[in-house]
């Protein structure tokens, strides 16, 4: 239809770039970077994804609306963690009392 | 074709962008636990990362060559069906069954090995030996979290598989019996995106539970 | 206009509903106004379960020690009505009933993208259903339709994975009807419908399945994970490991605040269509209505932490989302200004859907301001958990969303039947309805106020008096809701004949007979007009 004829050289290269970065960060998860590692692996999975979201999945060719729909969702998920990360990041910003208070308190008119 | 629709380009326009939107609700579904892990190692990391040494990296990087190379035939068997080489399509979509189930049997084998070990939650916790010494410094209660993510997530996905590995063999079944043509193979293509979908979580998966602080 | 028959016509031409007989035509059917016909049935059904628990729980609060059940039957009542009306009734009843039967007419196209699909999510529908039923007959469930943990996944010894399972399995069938809609408005609009001259039901359907696509899968994985630490007895919404009972919470409310604007936004879509019609006037502010339905959609996923301000989230947290909650009031206000503008030099009739419509602009602007009570961080910490909720949500779900059906009901009707229904005893359920409303749910805004706890099976008894009022309320809302029962299915027998557009309004669906054939169209229409192109009238600043 739309969609035209890879070469199937241009999916064998793309997969032995997925090995490539599979071997990747296998081998920088035996680096210590700190809290690098983290980043490193979320990138080169997110390479990786992409590798398979353009040319695997064919949206390097796709419509604008799918490009949209695709983006739509990881935007989506974006925000459910986010949004769920700021309660647990920020609840240390309010102290809460060690103990329960001695002094009394007020009493009603 | 089918009756409502005007022209096979209106329908294949209709089932890609169907198959895209049900991938919407599958990276939402994944996208919860995912969520949750995410809370969860942000907040017991030295938990998460003993529980993640426990598995074996040489057998998790493997399967995820192992799936890579299945998606690899996936696409292959699409490109196949679009040229209208019958032969090659199924094919390949045999060869991804059969790497799909090599995947599996991988997983099987290291679930077992979490039995072995006793590392899995409610069933059989009782660490002991070298896996106690990795899991007891970020402690043991959190660590069970960490396991708890581990089964629910790869299960959630080998589930996924189990369903892909039922829908590539009804493309096989119909592409023995000629069903697919260069003008008409949505099918093959809407599996296929299925498929990678399915790929793309593992490709999470895998640094997320395997490669968790680093193994120097 | 109609014809003054009160004979069933003997030969009635070819169309949906006659065009094959026996069971079988209808539960394989593929066509998607039979299948919208299937789904009201079914939510009717449904609407009398769950409303039947509310009728057992009135009954009960006339007694300040509760007149009825045990405390634990009580917390099984609550939350069973809850699980059924919104899942069962709610959630399904316009987008599975009035849109699946409208939208493909409304863009000129002859069935959905996915008929199959459609079939199916009925089935699903049933199937989540039973389950349900299966866990309400086998011991119910009492853990408040919310499913807080922890105590549903460890100390509560009721039907909880059942409920899960059955609420998961529904789940789909809301997912695979929004991914249909969403395809056939994308894909199938007639030659020369463009996006902006859609009739604004579209719209809101649209926003509607966006918000089901998004959000009912964390819903689905969220109660999969309490499943799972309900029958392991082990998992992560629990302190026994280091969990956060909070974290399923928030996991639960990103679904389940959008889910109210699935609740919501059909029925705004509908009461466009109805004051359009009875106003013989087109919207006022057409696009700025159409994309308030596209931004409730999107900031309605941004507000979910406002049921949390008391329940351990951070200050700070619920600084930004008391902010955002604010913030998604506007699109709604915006479309009730626009309604009344839309009203203003109208040449007005009112008829039952028109007293459905203003009853439902009333009601949910009562509904929607005293959200605002609720967004505000410090009045949230007095009204929450007490009856001001409960008020505040039923008038936007019963005075807004089910006037909303019902108004959807009569005022497509004669399409979907082919007959009209009496208008006088209509017009007398539509009031019968607004009054038992308000009888019901408006003293609960004061019992809320002074204090009194929801999900309490008793209460002080100075608060008997306006209880009392409430149930009283509940009988009469009870009786308005079984007039239309009765002479809807009495005009399927002898209501008078209707033609193809007995109300003289536009859009796609009026061009067709009542009923419409199999095909919905003899020839796929062309439009060339805008919406609502009811003729020149004057309007503010045209």
């Amino acid at each position: 239809m739309s969609q035209p004829i890879v070469p199937q050289k241009t999916y064998l290269l793309v997969f032995l770039c997925l090995i490539g970065l599979t071997v990747l960060t296998t081998g920088v998860a035996f680096i210590d970077l700190g809290p690098f590692n983290t980043v490193a692996a979320l990138a080169i999975a997110f390479c990786k994804m992409l590798l398979v979201i353009l040319f695997f999945m064919g949206v390097r060719y796709s419509s604008g609306l799918v490009r949209v729909i695709v983006v739509a969702a990881f935007f989506w998920f974006a925000l459910l963690v986010a949004f769920t990360m700021s309660d647990y990041h920020t609840r240390s910003w309010t102290p809460a009392p060690d103990a329960w208070s001695t002094t009394a308190p007020p009493t009603h008119p | 074709m089918a009756h409502q629709f005007e022209d096979l380009d209106q329908q294949h326009e209709a089932d890609t962008l169907g198959i895209w939107l049900f991938l919407v609700t599958e990276i939402m579904f994944f996208g919860g636990v995912f969520a949750a892990y995410a809370i969860y190692r942000w907040l017991y990391f030295a938990a998460f990362a003993g529980g993640s040494h426990i598995l074996d990296i040489k057998l998790g990087a493997a399967n995820t060559i192992v799936l890579l190379g299945s998606s690899l035939t996936m696409v292959l068997a699409v490109r196949s069906a679009q040229v209208g080489n019958r032969r090659a399509l199924i094919l390949f979509l045999v060869a991804t069954m059969i790497l799909g189930g090599v995947f599996l049997g991988v997983k099987a084998y290291e679930y077992n090995q979490k039995f072995v070990e006793h590392v899995v939650p409610s069933l059989d916790w009782a660490p002991e030996g070298e896996a106690l010494k990795l899991l007891a410094p970020g402690g043991l209660d959190h660590a069970q979290l960490y396991f708890f993510f581990y089964f629910a997530m790869t299960g959630l996905h080998a589930i996924h598989m189990i369903i892909g590995m039922g829908l590539l063999l009804w493309l096989v079944l119909r592409a023995r019996k000629d069903d697919f043509t260069p003008h008409y193979f949505a099918p093959v293509e809407v599996v296929g995106l299925y498929w990678h979908f399915v790929d793309i979580v593992w490709i999470f998966l895998f640094p997320l539970l395997y490669l968790i602080g680093g193994r120097y | 206009m109609s014809t003054a028959t009160l004979e069933p016509r003997v030969h009635a031409p070819r169309n949906y509903l006659n065009a094959d007989y026996g069971w079988k035509s209808w539960l394989f059917t593929l066509d998607h106004k039979r299948i919208a016909l299937l789904y009201m049935v079914s939510v009717s059904f449904f609407f009398i379960v769950g409303g039947s628990f509310a009728v057992l729980m009135r009954i009960h609060l006339t007694e300040p020690q509760g007149a009825l059940v045990q405390p634990e039957t009580y917390n099984k009542l609550f939350t069973l009505h809850g699980v059924v009306m919104i899942f069962f009734f709610l959630i399904p009843s316009i987008p599975a009933v009035l849109g699946n039967f409208l939208v493909p007419l409304m863009v000129g196209a002859r069935d959905l993208a996915f008929p199959k699909l459609n079939l199916l999510s009925w089935y699903i529908y049933i199937v989540g259903g039973l389950f349900t039923l299966y866990s309400a007959i086998a011991g119910g469930v009492d853990t408040g339709w919310t499913f807080y943990t922890p105590y549903s996944s460890t100390y509560s010894n009721t039907q909880v994975t059942a409920v899960a399972i059955g609420v998961f399995i529904t789940g789909f069938s809301s997912i695979l009807t929004g991914l249909n809609f969403i395809v056939t408005i994308h894909k199938m609009r007639a030659p020369g419908l463009t996006w902006f001259r859609m009739p604004l039901f579209l719209w809101a359907m649209y926003a509607t399945s966006i918000i089901m696509v998004l959000g009912t899968p964390v819903l689905a994985i969220t109660l999969f994970l309490l499943a799972l630490e309900h029958l392991f007895h082990v998992g992560i919404f629990s302190p026994a490991l280091g969990g956060d009972p909070l974290l399923f919470q928030h996991l639960f409310w990103f679904y389940s605040h959008p889910a109210v604007y699935i609740m919501i936004l059909p029925a705004m879509g509908v009461v466009s269509e109805i004051i359009a019609c009875f106003s013989r006037k087109r919207i006022f502010g057409y696009k700025i209505v159409a994309f308030s339905s596209v931004a409730i959609a999107v900031l309605g996923f941004l507000v979910w932490g406002h049921h949390m301000f008391v329940t351990g989230q951070s200050v700070y947290a619920g600084l930004i989302f008391s902010m955002l909650s604010f913030l998604v009031a506007i699109p709604s206000a915006i479309k009730v200004f626009n309604w009344t503008s839309t009203l203003y030099k109208g040449s007005i009739s009112y008829e039952a859907p028109m007293l459905y419509a203003l009853g439902f602009i009333g009601l949910f602007t009562m509904g929607g301001l005293t959200g605002l009570f609720l967004a505000s961080l410090a009045t949230d910490v007095h009204l929450n958990g007490t009856y001001f909720i409960v008020a505040h949500f039923h008038y936007i779900m019963v005075g807004g969303a089910v006037m909303g059906y019902l108004g959807g009901i009569h005022f497509w009707w004669p399409k979907i039947s082919g007959r009209l229904y009496p208008n006088l005893w209509a017009g007398i359920a539509a009031v019968i309805i607004f009054i038992g409303f308000n009888l019901t749910f408006f003293p609960q805004f004061i019992l809320g106020y002074l204090g009194m706890p929801r999900r309490y099976a008793f209460y002080p008894a100075e608060f008997q008096v306006l209880n009392v009022m409430s149930s009283a309320g509940a009988t009469v809302l009870g009786v308005g809701y079984l007039i239309p029962l009765v002479y809807l299915i009495w005009s399927m027998r002898y209501g008078p004949i209707a033609d193809a557009n007995p109300w003289g309004a536009t859009g796609l669906e009026w061009t067709t007979s009542s009923p419409p054939p199999t095909e919905n169209f003899a020839e796929i229409p062309v439009v060339t007009e805008e919406a609502y192109a009811y003729g020149p009238v004057e309007g503010i600043g045209d």
